[in-house]
């Protein structure tokens, strides 16, 4: 797997170290000299200084043959024309943009551009966790249409001593996984749950709310 | 032509002088710029409005009425910002007739090949050089 990040900074260096520790071939282009140096000196990547929206930049690093492109520069505009560069001009497969403004999440994904907006992604996880705070980690997926949450069973929740049949959950909606004693168990019907457990729900928007009360009792 | 309505992304120079003579001609005209100072460049004559913003945020353009316009001019220093603005004008509010300005000629393609017509200053500037370059050579040659 070969890849291309453009953009600068920590999330960008992380990015990398995470790609390169799964053996894939990395490019960085970054516009900032000095920490293009840094990089180059704590990365095995190449590393390119320059704006990834330059087709001869993006050409040096090695766009043409490489498997994905993420942009995850500050700048959504930026983002946008780094993506459909990498898939115009270089046939690379996947482009994956970094989007800033909700709002233009919708026009990236109506020009063929996989987006992630990190800006989402954080305000549903503080929503949610605002509300509760066993809820430890809540991802959107498909594009908001379906909610993941990893959650602690307390002690005092209704749940806890039932079956899921018991439990009647909602239709649309799943307990994936459960999580006890650091193993993991797809639960069935006759799957008992128990205080102290974790476990990995599967909602909608709409019946989350009813789906988290069942678990905790408390409305949110 | 007098019907148009007109939305000019950037203010600048260019931004300014199109959006004057545009509204001169009777056109309905929007000019959109980030920076409040910018539209000291527009005319005393000059009719339309003025709409301060990010023209990357949705919500600037829609202000703006976007959607009503017959046809969007992205002429922001910025060439990925004009991209940007005239692919949302396209797609998100169906505008019949979409242009920006490029100044990097190698981005030229990649703009034709999705749909939005490019006007690049240092392609125009070279195509006149060698214009008057001809006309003085053609002179010399008939003297």
């Amino acid at each position: 797997m070969k890849t291309i990040i453009t953009g600068g900074g920590k999330a960008v260096y992380f990015l990398c170290r995470a790609f390169l520790s799964k053996g894939w071939e990395v490019a960085v282009v970054n516009p900032d000299q000095e920490e293009c140096e840094q990089m180059a000196r704590k990365l095995r990547a190449l590393v390119i200084k320059g704006d990834g929206s330059d087709p001869a930049i993006l050409e040096d690093a090695g766009a043409r043959g490489a498997d994905a492109v993420v942009a995850a520069t500050p700048d959504d505009a930026t983002n946008l024309a780094v993506c459909q560069l990498a898939k115009i001009e270089f046939d690379v497969p996947r482009a994956l943009a970094m989007v800033g403004d909700p709002d233009n999440e919708e026009i990236f994904r109506m020009l063929g551009i996989t987006v992630f907006c990190a800006t989402s992604v954080m305000a549903s996880m503080i929503e949610q966790r605002a509300a509760l705070e066993e809820i430890t980690n809540l991802m959107p997926l498909a594009e908001g249409k379906v909610n993941i949450t990893e959650m602690a069973l307390s002690p005092d929740s209704p749940a806890v001593g039932r079956t899921l049949r018991d439990l009647a959950l909602p239709p649309n909606s799943l307990i994936a996984v459960v999580m006890r004693d650091g193993k993991a168990i797809v639960p069935r019907g006759d799957t008992c749950l128990q205080a102290s457990d974790r476990v990995i729900l599967i909602t909608l928007p709409d019946n989350h709310g009813p789906v988290i009360k069942i678990m905790t009792g408390e409305s949110r | 032509m007098k019907d148009l309505y007109v939305v000019i992304v950037g203010c600048g120079r260019l931004g300014s002088q199109l959006a004057n003579a545009l509204s001169r001609l009777g056109m309905g005209v929007v000019a959109i710029d980030s920076s409040d100072s910018a539209f000291s460049g527009l005319s005393r004559a000059y009719s339309g409005f003025r709409v301060e913003g990010d023209a990357t945020e949705p919500a600037v353009l829609r202000a703006a009425k976007m959607d009503k316009a017959d046809l969007v001019i992205a002429t922001t220093r910025d060439d990925n910002v004009n991209l940007m603005v005239a692919q949302t004008a396209r797609t998100l509010f169906s505008v019949p007739r979409v242009m920006a300005r490029v100044f990097d000629p190698k981005r030229e393609r990649m703009y034709r090949a999705l749909g939005i017509e490019p006007v690049c200053p240092t392609v125009l500037a070279v195509e006149a050089f060698m214009n008057i370059i001809r006309n003085q050579e053609d002179k010399a040659d008939a003297s």
